[in-house]
This record gives C-alpha cells, sequence and structure tokens, in this order.
C-alpha cells in the first residue's frame, strides 16, 4: 500500500508541477494576479508531494519491503539501520527522487523566502522551477519508477553495492544534490530575467544568497565525496579526474564564476549578459553531469546500471532545458544591457580575469571529459584521458587566477592605482616569497613546483590577512569589536573563503610534492620503515560485522621507542554479494595522515601468513578537505550580510503590520 | 551580427549534445587491444615449475593457444580460476599462464591451493614481457591462432558467457583451419 501511495504522490506532483510551470507563466504574459498568485501554493504542493512519495520509498527500503524491486535489488534485511535508509538514494530512480526531493525543497525555500521580490518575477522563477520539475517527474514515472512492485517476493535483497555502505552514502549524494540543484533557483532567475528583459542590481542580490548557498552545498558535497574515496577505495587518492568527479567539478567552477559575476552585477551593473549566461551554465553543467552519470557514456569508476532507452530521455530533457534557454538567451541577451564602465586595472578586471580563467579551466575539464566520446563518436578509435592531461591543463591556468585573487578584494572598483596596489599588498608579497623559498627546505627537500605552490598559497592568506587588517585600520570606529562589526559578513565571508582556498592549495601541494606510497610484503611481526616511521605487521583477526566478515589487521606505528598509532585496516567480504571492499585504516593528524590498506595474503598460509600491505604517508592532506570547508563556511557566512537580514526584517515588519491594521 | 554573437553558446551545446546523442549507442567498455591481427609478441621467459627450462613464444607455433595473464596477488583472477580449470580439464586448447610481477615461490603456492589449470606457467616477473602485450589489467586472457597471430583479448576476468559465445567458437574455428 505505501508504494502505491508513493507512485501516486509522484503522478499528482507532476500535475501540480504542471500547474506550476505553465498558470503562472501566462499569467506573468498577462498580468494576471489571480494566475500568478497560483505559483506559490502549486510549489508548496509540489514540493510536499515528492516529500511524500520519497518518505513512502524510505518507508520501504527502512522495513525491507522486498515487495518493491528497487528496495529487492539494493537493500537487504541484514543491512544497518542508516544504510537501509540511505539505499533509499543509492540506486537509479532512488537518486533521481532525491533530486526531484531537492528541487521541490529549492521551489518550497523560493516560495517562502521571495515575499518582497516583484509578483511576476516571483511568478516565472517558480514556473521555471516547475518546468523543470517536470522533466524529472516525468521521467520517473515514464523510464524509472521506484516503486516498481515485484511477483513473486523475493525472500531476502540482493544487499546496496558494498562500495556505497558507507558513512559517505548518508551525507554524500544529498550535500552534493542540494548545491546541484541549488543553481536551479539562480537558473530561474536568469530566466525570468531574460523573459522580463530587466536585469539590474536588485535582481543581482535576489539571486546571490541562492547562489552562494548552493555553491557552499556543493562545495561540501564535492569535499565529501573526495574524502569518502580517499579512505574507501584503497589507493590514497583523493582525486582521479574520473568523469562522474567532472561532472560535479564542472558546475563548481561554473557556479565560482557565477558568485563573483554576480557580485559585479551587484554591485556595479556590469557583466549583465554574461552573469546571465553563467547561470544557465551552472545548472546546464548540473543536468549534464546528471546525463553523464546516469547514461553510461562514459566509463568510470562510479558503475551505475545504463541504458540507452533512459539517457536518450535525459539528453531530449537536456536539449529542451538547455537549448531552449540558450535560444531564449540569443534573442534576449542584447535587451538587458550592458553595464558600467570599468579601466583595465581595477577589481572589475580582476574579477572578469578571474572568470575568464574559470571558464577556460572549465571549458578544458570539460573537453577532456568528453574528448574520448569525440574520438569514438568520430571513429577514430577508443582512447582514455587521464590525470596527466588534466594536471598540465588546470594547473597552469589556477596560477594567475590564484594572483588575482589577493589583488581583486584590495583592487578599487572602476579604476585601481598600480602603486597603490603595490603598497598595499607588499607585505603579502613578501610573506609568499620567503614562503617560497624557505617551507619547502623545512620539509626536508627543495622542489620548485612546492615552491611555486607553496608561494601561491601563501600569497593569497597573506593578501587576505592584509585586507582585512587594512580594512580594521581604516575604519574610524574605536575598539576592535566596533571595528569588526564595521565590515558586513559578506566581506568576511569572502575572505573565509579566500583562506580556505590558501589550506587546499597548500594542502594539495604537499601531499603530492612529499607523499610517499609503498606496496610491501609483510610478515606477521616484520617491520618496515616509511617516512620516519616504523610500521610492524601483528597479524589478522577475523571479525563478524552486520553483514559482512571482515578479516582485521592490526599495523603498530613507532617512531623511535614513541608509540604512534596503531592501526586496524579491513578486508570485507559482504555475504549477500559476495563483494570484497578493503577499508584504509587512518591516523589523521594537522600534519598528516599514516595511511594503511590491507592488499592480498601472498603466501600459502593464507590470511594467516604474510600480506601485500600498502603503507601511505600523506602529508597535510586534510588541509585538502579543511580548505573546502572554509570555503563553503565563507558562502554561509556570505549570506547572514545585513542586505539580507535587512529584507528580512523589511518582510516581517510589513506582515506584522498588516497583521496590526488587520486587528484594529 | 549581433543575434550570432549571443547564439554562440547555443552552437556550442547543440554541438555537444550531437556527440552525446551519438554516444549513447557506443559502449565505452569496449576497448579493442591494437595487438589484435599483429604477430604476438615474442618472449622467452623461464618456466615456473622448472626454473632452469624456458617457453618460448616460437614454441607455440602451430598450434591454437591461449595466453592467460594472471597473479598469485589479483583477486579477480581467483573468480576466473574454477572456469580455467574446467576448461584444462576438457583438454580443448593449450592455456599458457603468465605469471605477471609476481614471486615465483608465491606463484607455486597459490597455483598449489587453488588448482593449476596451465599447460606450462612461465615467469614474467619484471612484468616487461607483459607491456609488450599491453596488458593494463590482470587478468587478461589472449587468444593466438597457428601462424602465432593474436586473435582475440579477453580484459578482466573470463566469464562463462565470454568463454562459451567468443573464445571456445573463435579456438574451434582457427583450429580447422
Amino acid at each position: 500500500m505505501i508504494p502505491e501511495l508513493g507512485h501516486f504522490a509522484l503522478i499528482v506532483a507532476l500535475l501540480v508541477a504542471i500547474v506550476q510551470g505553465v498558470l503562472p507563466m501566462i499569467g506573468a504574459a498577462r498580468r494576471d494576479s489571480a494566475l500568478m498568485a497560483v505559483a506559490v501554493p502549486a510549489a508548496r504542493a509540489q514540493f510536499a508531494l515528492v516529500a511524500l512519495a520519497f518518505g513512502c520509498l524510505a518507508w520501504s527500503f527502512v522495513t525491507s519491503d522486498f515487495s518493491v524491486q528497487n528496495v529487492a535489488v539494493n537493500s537487504n534485511s541484514h543491512l544497518p539501520l542508516r544504510y537501509r535508509f540511505a539505499a533509499t538514494w543509492g540506486s537509479h530512480e532512488g537518486s533521481l527522487l532525491l533530486w526531484a526531493l531537492m528541487l521541490g525543497g529549492w521551489g518550497f525555500a523560493v516560495s517562502v523566502f521571495s515575499r518582497n521580490l516583484p509578483q511576476v518575477l516571483r511568478a516565472r522563477v517558480l514556473a521555471v522551477m516547475g518546468l523543470v520539475a517536470i522533466g524529472f517527474l516525468l521521467f520517473m514515472l515514464a523510464a524509472s519508477d521506484p516503486f516498481l512492485r515485484l511477483v513473486p517476493v523475493p525472500p531476502e535483497g540482493r544487499d546496496l553495492n558494498a562500495l556505497l555502505q558507507d558513512p559517505g552514502m548518508v551525507v554524500h549524494p544529498p550535500m552534493l544534490y542540494m548545491g546541484y540543484v541549488g543553481f536551479s533557483v539562480a537558473f530561474a532567475f536568469a530566466i525570468a530575467a531574460l523573459i522580463g528583459g530587466k536585469l539590474d542590481a536588485s535582481w543581482a542580490r535576489w539571486s546571490r544568497p541562492w547562489t552562494t548557498v548552493a555553491w557552499s552545498f556543493l562545495t561540501i558535497g564535492i569535499a565529501l565525496g573526495s574524502i569518502w574515496s580517499y579512505y574507501t577505495l584503497g589507493w590514497g587518492g583523493w582525486w582521479f579526474w574520473d568523469p562522474v568527479e567532472n561532472a560535479s567539478f564542472m558546475p563548481w567552477l561554473a557556479g565560482t564564476a557565477l558568485i563573483h559575476s554576480l557580485a559585479v552585477t551587484e554591485k556595479r551593473g556590469a557583466f549583465r549578459s554574461w552573469t546571465v549566461l553563467l547561470a544557465i551554465l551552472a545548472f546546464s553543467l548540473s543536468l549534464i553531469g546528471t546525463f553523464l552519470v546516469r547514461s553510461g557514456v562514459l566509463t568510470s569508476v562510479h558503475a551505475f546500471a545504463t541504458d540507452p532507452a533512459r539517457g536518450t530521455f535525459i539528453l531530449g530533457f537536456l536539449a529542451i532545458v538547455i537549448g531552449g534557454s540558450l535560444t531564449l538567451y540569443a534573442f534576449r541577451a542584447g535587451a538587458v544591457g550592458a553595464g558600467g564602465e570599468f579601466a583595465p586595472v581595477s577589481r572589475e578586471s580582476m574579477l572578469l580575469g578571474n572568470n575568464i580563467l574559470l571558464i577556460i579551466a572549465l571549458a578544458s575539464v570539460l573537453l577532456g571529459t568528453l574528448y574520448p566520446l569525440f574520438i569514438d563518436a568520430l571513429n577514430l578509435g577508443k582512447i582514455s584521458v587521464g590525470p596527466p592531461y588534466f594536471d598540465s591543463v588546470f594547473y597552469p591556468l589556477m596560477a594567475p587566477m590564484i594572483f588575482l585573487m589577493g589583488v581583486g578584494p584590495i583592487a578599487s572598483w572602476r579604476k585601481a592605482r598600480i602603486p597603490d596596489l603595490w603598497t598595499r599588498l607588499r607585505w603579502a608579497a613578501y610573506v609568499a616569497a620567503a614562503t617560497g623559498v624557505l617551507a619547502p627546505f623545512a620539509m626536508g627537500r627543495w622542489k620548485p613546483l612546492v615552491a611555486l605552490g607553496l608561494l601561491l598559497a601563501a600569497w593569497v592568506a597573506g593578501a587576505t590577512a592584509s585586507a582585512l587588517l587594512q580594512r580594521l585600520r581604516a575604519a574610524p570606529q574605536r575598539g576592535i569589536v566596533a571595528k569588526l562589526r564595521a565590515n558586513s559578513p559578506a566581506w568576511y565571508g569572502m575572505l573565509l573563503a579566500h583562506l580556505g582556498v590558501a589550506a587546499f592549495i597548500a594542502g594539495v601541494t604537499l601531499v603530492k610534492g612529499y607523499e610517499v606510497e609503498r606496496d610491501v610484503r609483510l610478515d606477521v611481526g616484520q617491520g618496515v620503515e616509511v617516512g620516519g616511521d616504523t610500521y610492524t605487521f601483528r597479524g589478522i583477526v577475523p571479525q563478524a560485522g552486520p553483514n559482512y566478515d571482515a578479516l582485521v589487521g592490526t599495523v603498530e606505528v613507532t617512531r623511535g621507542d614513541r608509540h604512534v598509532a596503531t592501526l586496524r585496516p579491513q578486508k570485507r567480504t559482504y555475504r549477500a554479494s559476495g563483494e570484497v571492499m578493503t577499508e584504509a585504516s587512518i591516523q589523521s593528524g594537522i600534519l598528516g595522515d599514516h595511511y594503511v590498506s590491507l592488499g592480498e595474503p601472498v603466501t600459502a598460509q593464507g590470511t594467516s601468513g604474510a600480506w601485500a600491505v600498502r603503507i601511505y604517508v600523506k602529508p597535510f592532506v586534510d588541509w585538502i578537505w579543511f580548505g573546502c570547508l572554509l570555503m563553503a563556511l565563507g558562502g554561509f557566512t556570505a549570506i547572514a550580510d545585513r542586505r539580507y537580514r535587512l529584507a528580512l526584517r523589511h518582510r516581517l515588519a510589513s506582515v506584522l503590520g498588516a497583521a496590526a491594521r488587520g486587528a484594529t | 551580427m549581433k543575434l550570432l554573437r549571443w547564439s554562440l553558446p547555443l552552437a556550442i551545446f547543440i554541438v555537444v549534445a550531437g556527440f552525446l546523442y551519438v554516444g549513447l549507442f557506443r559502449d565505452p567498455h569496449e576497448v579493442p587491444s591494437p595487438l589484435i591481427g599483429k604477430p604476438a609478441p615474442a618472449f622467452s621467459l623461464a618456466e615456473l615449475h622448472h626454473p632452469d627450462r624456458t617457453l618460448a613464444t616460437a614454441d607455440m607455433r602451430g598450434q591454437v593457444w591461449l595466453l592467460n595473464v594472471w597473479a598469485s596477488w589479483c583477486v579477480s583472477c581467483r573468480e576466473e580460476h574454477p572456469l580455467l580449470v574446467a576448461l584444462s580439464k576438457a583438454g580443448i586448447v593449450p592455456i599458457i599462464g603468465l605469471d605477471y610481477k609476481d614471486k615465483p615461490e608465491d606463484g607455486l603456492a597459490w597455483l598449489g591451493g587453488n588448482g593449476d589449470p596451465y599447460t606450462e606457467s612461465v615467469v614474467d616477473l619484471d612484468g616487461r614481457v607483459g607491456i609488450n602485450w599491453g596488458v593494463y589489467g590482470v587478468p587478461e586472457t589472449f587468444v593466438i591462432d597457428k601462424a602465432g597471430i593474436i586473435r582475440y583479448k579477453q580484459i578482466g576476468p573470463l566469464t562463462g558467457d565470454a568463454l562459451n559465445r567468443k573464445i571456445l567458437p573463435l579456438v574451434r574455428e582457427l583450429q580447422k583451419s
């Protein structure tokens, strides 16, 4: 009964989405308030219905209802509760339902926080989101029904893919999708502006917080995915330039460009058509990412079920949404107007430079990701593009962008003077140069690329600190607290995010420069020295988990006589599927990780004999994710800005005022 | 002219979408080996069971044979191993094992524990022969004809399906000629 209820809720949600997509749009064109007013209740109802459907599917998973095919294929009664719940989005169908749920959620949020928007704009934004929802709901009902029943009912489920039975599965997809789908709001604002032909500072002010929040979630989502692959895949890598990773990274790059371009549009009215294009681009890339992941056109470590019929449907949907919006753009972008003038050296030009570099980087990632497909489609052979291409293209593009990152926040709008900039950034430059030259020595060996990476990291950190100190010194208030309060949260958010980038660069540079990876054969009791520490293998003990049997190794890490850590890497065999998973054991620290994972037993005694063991030393690797966390925190800080808070207070006041008037 | 400029993103998207459409009907997992139809790279390696003797590709001339690349450290090899043992019992075709980047004692112990399907195994200690053969994952299985030409390559573990539908019919056909 519950699955049918969910299925029914999806059908009604589709009908409501059609209403939400069509009526307010017509209303906006005719300036018909009654039709436009449909948008808000429709968006809320659609969210409630999709949430109900999602709840039904989650219920089926949690209660192990194997009469539902999706549950039978992706769950098992011995699966722990949190993974039974997370298995809700573990399948193709379930992940689409999560997508639709997020889209509904964002629509709901817009309907709540958009009361001060002009009615026409609000109606159009919600209508565009309704139109996007139609595509996803239709796709689910037509080709990916998550509630399909199974006859006869199997007694036991096939279990969730062992790779997905991880805390990462519980948090990574929802965060990632919050980000992906969140760009639909910026997209809807852009389309609404193109239709209306009005694109001004207030439009940018409304779009900004939505974009920033979506971007922050996407940042967290990508970082969580990276951490997950770091400890699960057992190779100690944190980024593989895998097509599915690229699919999430491309919207992030576009979103980063969009955030900065929106800032210019809001403050200076410039870059308008460019901002609109970026908003379309960010969401289009989210959709293309979904297509790439779901259609199986590219090989990837993320082995999802593939089906050309589904691929054709999504591609058709992409053609309508992206093709349609770009057509609209082609005809209307000229009408939204240019903007304020600016000199070659100014904050605008720095932001434009960073935008261009981000988009070139994005284009090169897109090219590398799709290149195998292009070559294959042209019958020129089968090739794969790997990390060497991405590394050699991406890093050189990022270096000048990071340089601009230091200058941009300090340069004044419209026109900046180079001597001024030099005076203000002098100290940052000295610190950066000194760090680049000296810090690699502290790591034991001087390497040119490490020097460059650390120089850039120190440059961003130094320039950010300079910006803060100079602002505080210049503030007329007295006392540090008053001085601190003189600046907006948006500005502190920017500083935090930029510091995050500095931490990220430092982490990447140091781990790439000084990581040690050793594959060794260890007998029980035998030790090996890696990176100054001794790793001693103490043997293997079997241990039963809830739905798997594990072999748990013990590796003692010592430095001299000092005990550093006891690591317990596991090799798990999942009972239902027979899949074997490696669980690395990691001792994390601010200076780096000790990382041990089990290979295979290498002698005839089997598990009680010698084992192949992978021992990795990863200096400063956690800085990578700490940096991402800072970036996301910066995003969340920025939306606490007074401008948005004022709008909120104003709205509250007007609602209360209306209530008071009603009372008298 | 203006319209043309604003249409550029649309044009790029149309091209990309066209490629994506064609890509839907291709299988990205199918990576043909450039060696198919080419002479098998020659090797002369020490035998696993008799380290003082060597086996060379030239010794296999005149018969159809399989080269199976395996190693004691390879997990997926366990998956295909029962199939190889069964195939060897059927005695249809000689199977030469290439023990890839593996210590001979580990390889011997592994065969001792899991059964030895190989007519003979040779030891590719440093993986150099594997490079010549374009091995990039273990296990891999090659079909070589009487003239020493590679006819087929299976990447990853053998499956019953691949064996019955592709490899065995091919072997029979090649043996007839």
